[in-house]
């Protein structure tokens, strides 16, 4: 071999031969790859797509800043990612029950899922309820539904993540007091709130209150956490949903991080030191189908956050620089049309998850297009993370994909697109306000069009739906909620609302609008409320008459 | 139909689900094919979603629901139509609606469902075909 021709000499003269030979007989697929995100694919990748990555300065190594290879020194080898599958339907009990079919089944942690009226503030008996009763979650409204829903779990066994944002103060109070009840003390408790408002109003719409006093009740629980609840993550700021409502992977990474931004300010701004904090922020992303580009995604997200708090917050502990996550398949690519194919579609999202060093992972089940899982879906859902964990061995080294030109390539990219949206949301005044304005909306939906054009015009190729169709009679056994969830529910609360004292309740509420309009912190009221059962409508409401209600722009 | 007057649709999300990717998009697919389309936002409760579309004269109702309140919405939403005296508006829904619910949403008056996999290009067409202007 020639020792003389360089690397780029050498990749010229491939594409100018064997290259074009080969295109000249047999044309590509198409003329231009591109990523869903828009980043362009090249037919090959060498040593020259890296000459930008320092080895040391960006990808380091696992449990060290900027985190690129994952937050913990022995990822998988020391200890799995946690297996929470988000479930929860109809009334407390029926949520205990498929609880404690989870653990039973190897579910390391368990995942809240409320019905709407619960994550808008409204009681079951409320007119907007209607309908929505235990039907896409649990209904709670007092602390007596919690205590059913964890009724033999004892809390200091196991950890709960709650999807829970508007009302995250009220649910987080319950569960502290479901724990006195047990004899655990709140220091003791592990899991997670998401409590991420920012993404509520510009992707999944369960707002209650305007900006300024939102960011006020999730000061008040970083501050409250920081000080009584070590181990409990106080958000989860969520991508997932950015992704569902339409977005790239790189809008996906960069929204979520200028949400982030805009907690982390307000934090500051209220006077809480970075570091007392920051480690208790957690993320969240979806995992959808774009094998490499997904990866590259949450490698690109750890270094990212990991230099936004370095660099901008000055944070000195390296733990406030570590991003930590959970992820979901993307609910978004299942389709309802041959559900058993979905099964794949989750497994090749579970593995990139995995590839990408995620601590805790929800595997969709088969039937979510059309219904909630049956048990047995949900089943087949966390045996395919069973299987990536214990079958395949990609979990006995960290980080394996790395090293991959294409992937550090793609990793880079995306880091660098994703910061050049966070300096426009900068520009425009940070988050908050890019969301008011309806940026980050039309930016979703624009997306979510394009996607929803390219799948009609069978430019994107979705198998079972756009082609290679069956004629198919629905015969899918599908989870039917209890129709007579929403008559239990209200009937229950009325007998809590008949046994408990008033008064009681009426001075709670009453210290809890007070408190409301100064500057205290609300977490130590909410939970004096919930003690004594106030209703997480009365609470709710009490709030809404001092903060007012968001309202939504319009941005078609 | 006449070629001079455009189709109004009332495109509108009752109750409190937040899932409104297919609704706006189906509120871009219906304008871009030349329709007038007023899209409701989220929380409609079924007298707010009845009382837009009489004040807009829409032609068209298209309601999204994902959250599986559709067996009690939707049919409220044609009892409070039927109240109004209306009975020339095309009402078709679409979200997370299960096969085994749509015979008693048509017999509710729900012309058609509209489940995930559909194109948008069939929603243009059916409500092009069947509104009454």
């Amino acid at each position: 071999m020639d020792e003389k021709v360089t690397l780029p000499d050498a990749v010229k003269d491939w594409e100018d031969t064997e290259v074009k030979s080969t295109v000249a007989r047999f044309p590509e697929r198409q003329e231009h790859f591109k990523t869903v995100s828009g980043v362009p694919i090249n037919r090959l990748y060498t040593p020259l797509d890296v000459e930008d990555v320092d080895y040391q300065r960006d990808l380091g190594f696992p449990g060290m800043y900027p985190f690129t290879r994952g937050v913990q020194p022995t990822g998988y080898r020391g200890r799995l990612w946690t297996m929470r599958q988000y479930s929860g339907f109809a009334t407390a009990s029926e949520t205990n029950e498929r609880f404690r079919f989870l653990l039973e089944q190897g579910q390391t942690g368990l995942s809240v899922a409320f019905d709407l009226p619960t994550q808008i503030g409204y009681d079951s008996d409320h007119e907007l309820a209607r309908g929505e009763v235990g039907k896409v979650g649990v209904a709670i409204d007092t602390l007596q539904d919690m205590e059913l829903l964890f009724n033999g779990i004892p809390l200091d066994k196991v950890s709960t993540s709650m999807t829970i944002n508007a009302p995250a103060a009220v649910l987080l109070a319950m569960y502290i007091a479901v724990g006195e009840k047990q004899g655990v003390s709140m220091d003791k408790l592990r899991g997670t709130i998401q409590n991420d408002i920012l993404k509520e109003y510009a992707a999944r719409g369960t707002y209650i209150f305007p900006p300024t006093p939102s960011m006020r009740l999730i000061t008040d629980i970083f501050r409250f956490c920081s000080e009584k609840m070590p181990l409990f993550n106080t958000i989860s700021i969520s991508g997932y949903h950015i992704r569902e409502a339409g977005s790239t992977a790189i809008q996906e990474v960069a929204f979520t991080l200028a949400n982030g931004i805009a907690y982390v300010t307000s934090a500051i701004e209220v006077g809480l030191d970075v570091d007392s904090f920051a480690s208790r922020l957690s993320f969240f992303f979806g995992s959808a189908s774009e094998f490499f580009e997904e990866i590259a995604k949450f490698r690109a997200a750890r270094r990212i956050w990991a230099r936004i708090m370095r660099e901008r917050f000055k944070a000195n502990d390296d733990r406030s620089c570590m991003m930590r996550f959970h992820t979901q398949t993307a609910g978004y690519t299942l389709t309802a049309q041959q559900p058993d194919n979905n099964i794949v579609r989750v497994t090749l999202q579970a593995l990139q998850a995995v590839l990408g060093g995620t601590q805790s992972l929800h595997t969709n089940s088969r039937d979510e297009a059309l219904s909630l899982p049956t048990e047995q879906s949900v089943q087949i859902a966390l045996r395919t993370q069973q299987i990536i964990a214990h079958e395949t061995a990609v979990t006995d080294t960290l980080d394996p994909i790395a090293g991959s030109y294409f992937v550090e390539s793609l990793t880079h990219n995306i880091e660098k697109k994703s910061l050049e949206y966070i300096e426009k949301i900068d520009a425009m005044g940070g988050a908050t306000v890019a969301i008011e304005n309806g940026f980050i909306q039309r930016e979703i939906h624009n997306s979510a069009y394009d996607y929803q054009t390219s799948v009609d015009k069978k430019d994107r190729v979705v198998v079972g739906m756009n082609e290679y169709v069956v004629n198919e009679a629905q015969q899918f056994d599908y989870l039917r909620v209890n129709p007579q969830a929403e008559q239990e529910q209200i009937q229950r609360l009325k007998e809590v609302r008949s046994r408990r004292k008033d008064d009681e309740v009426k001075s709670a509420l009453v210290a809890l609008g007070n408190a409301a309009k100064g500057d205290t912190n609300l977490m130590p009221l909410i939970l004096d409320a919930v003690r004594v059962y106030a209703t997480l409508g009365e609470i709710c409401s009490v709030l809404r008459d001092v903060f007012g209600e968001y309202k939504a722009p319009d941005i078609l | 139909m006449s070629s001079s007057k455009k189709i109004r649709v009332l495109v509108a999300k009752p109750g409190l689900d937040g899932h409104d990717r297919g609704a706006k998009i189906v509120a871009r697919a219906l304008r871009d094919a030349g329709m007038e389309v007023i899209y409701t936002g989220l929380r409609q409760t079924p007298e707010m979603v009845v009382r837009a579309a009489l004040d807009e004269g829409v032609h068209c109702i298209g309601l999204s629901i994902l959250s599986g309140a559709h067996n009690a919405l939707f049919p409220r939403i044609m009892e409070l139509l039927k109240a109004e005296g209306v009975d020339d508006i095309l009402v078709v829904g679409g979200g997370i609606i299960p096969e085994d619910d749509i015979p008693d949403l048509k017999k509710a008056g729900i012309s058609e469902i509209f489940g995930p996999g559909t194109t948008l290009q069939e929603i243009v067409e059916y409500i092009q075909a069947n509104v009454k202007l």
